[in-house]
């Protein structure tokens, strides 16, 4: 067995963590994902977000969350979950039909 | 009965051009087949920082250095995307820096070839990411979300590599007679196995008709390979140069050029592990894996005790 392969399996069960980053672009807007990367704690996470993801000043902050903190909708349930709001045009303002002389609104 | 359902509600989804998630359910063989594309493309860029890196010490000035180290930089950051966004198929990054290391997953067999003058540079970044950008631009509509993500990211960032790359062989185009002769010896050399970047024609490749369905392909060899050749002809006139092909000349009925025959022998005996370079590149992917071994460690160790600290002090 070669070096690498038993440093693998000794390092194996210390595989580092994965981060999802999130990325906000100019003072003012959301955070965004962009993606994601392994680092060994939180700060390693963000100075690895910063020569991975903003190379050419795509960022002015950046969050980094732990993969497996990360809960998600099921993507299978998404037909029912998401049925209540399918019959409520009315939440719409296009649903309102409204003469054209009325200005300003 | 449960899984052809599943199936047809898959392909009903890519042919709408409605992207697959991680959590959506996928064809065991979409998944598998994604994994060895985009492993072996992350597996590509970094092996692809070696023969550049081999030049960043040796660049003629300070400007192209730094432009070099940031090139070699962008490629190890598309190796990342890359790797991420594969695991999210359910694949650990260890196994597949071992699937890499240990020979069993490939890379581009571009990165076999040698970088001998600072023109390979040159001719590197215009004609080895010039078919890179050919075959990844259609990639940004790949129907895996996480891939198409890092493909628009990647590309992106591409352009700056093939422009620089061209621009050397401009500036070494204009220069001393040696320095022409150095121009053209580079594109001699790296031609071909550009040209043989997207793979076997379309009858040798049996895979194509399922990832077209799948839409994780979207040309064929043949049509990019054509598309970069009829690309690359006329840009070759602006260095004052030519591309080493007796046959290449242009065909009106098609609206394309003809080109000469590829040498499979070559291509194939490259893939097989037998080029310039394989066992020197898997060689340092290996060595620098292993001399990192202390520095992933060292790194383990201060989180795990700033993680007891921290404890400590709650």
């Amino acid at each position: 067995m070669r070096l690498w392969q038993q440093q693998k399996l000794k390092t194996m069960k210390q595989d580092w963590p994965l981060w999802e980053i999130f990325i906000r672009s100019k003072q003012g807007l959301d955070h965004k994902h962009v993606g994601s990367l392994h680092a060994a704690d939180a700060q390693m996470a963000i100075e690895n977000a910063r020569d991975v993801y903003t190379r050419r000043q795509e960022g002015v902050s950046i969050w980094v969350v732990e993969s497996n903190h990360v809960h998600a909708s099921n993507p299978d349930e998404a037909p029912s979950f998401y049925d209540p709001m399918n019959d409520k045009v009315y939440r719409h303002p296009t649903f309102y039909d409204l003469p054209d002389e009325l200005k300003h609104m | 009965m449960e899984i052809q359902n599943s199936e047809k509600i898959f392909q009903d989804k890519v042919d709408e051009e409605i992207r697959i998630e991680p959590k959506d359910w996928m064809p065991e063989k979409y998944r598998q087949t994604l994994i060895r594309q985009i492993s072996q493309h992350a597996h590509s860029e970094i092996v692809g920082m070696l023969p550049e890196g081999n030049w960043i010490t040796r660049a003629p000035s300070l400007k192209r250095k730094a432009i070099l180290l940031a090139k070699v930089q962008d490629e190890a950051g598309h190796g990342l995307y890359l790797y991420s966004s594969a695991e999210t198929l359910g694949i650990g990054r260890n196994e597949m820096l071992n699937q890499l290391h240990t020979g069993k997953a490939k890379y581009s067999s571009i990165f076999n070839y040698p970088t001998i003058t600072w023109a390979d540079i040159g001719a590197i970044g215009w004609l080895v990411d010039g078919a890179a950008i050919m075959n990844q631009v259609p990639l940004c509509r790949a129907s895996y979300g996480p891939y198409a993500r890092a493909m628009v990211r990647i590309c992106k960032e591409e352009s700056f590599h093939q422009r620089q790359g061209f621009e050397i062989l401009l500036v070494l185009s204009k220069g001393t007679e040696a320095q022409r002769r150095m121009c053209q010896d580079a594109i001699n050399r790296w031609w071909w196995p550009s040209v043989m970047m997207f793979g076997p024609n379309d009858e040798a490749s049996p895979h194509t008709a399922q990832s077209m369905k799948w839409k994780i392909k979207r040309f064929s060899n043949d049509e990019l390979r054509q598309k970069f050749i009829d690309v690359c002809a006329e840009q070759v006139k602006i260095l004052g140069m030519h591309l080493p092909d007796k046959d290449l000349k242009w065909n009106e009925e098609r609206g394309h050029y003809d080109f000469g025959a590829i040498d499979w022998g070559e291509f194939w005996n490259v893939v097989n592990g037998n080029g310039p370079c394989n066992k020197e590149r898997l060689e340092a992917r290996v060595k620098a894996h292993e001399e990192g071994a202390w520095v992933r460690e060292a790194a383990t160790a201060h989180a795990e005790k700033r993680k007891a600290k921290a404890n400590q002090a709650a």
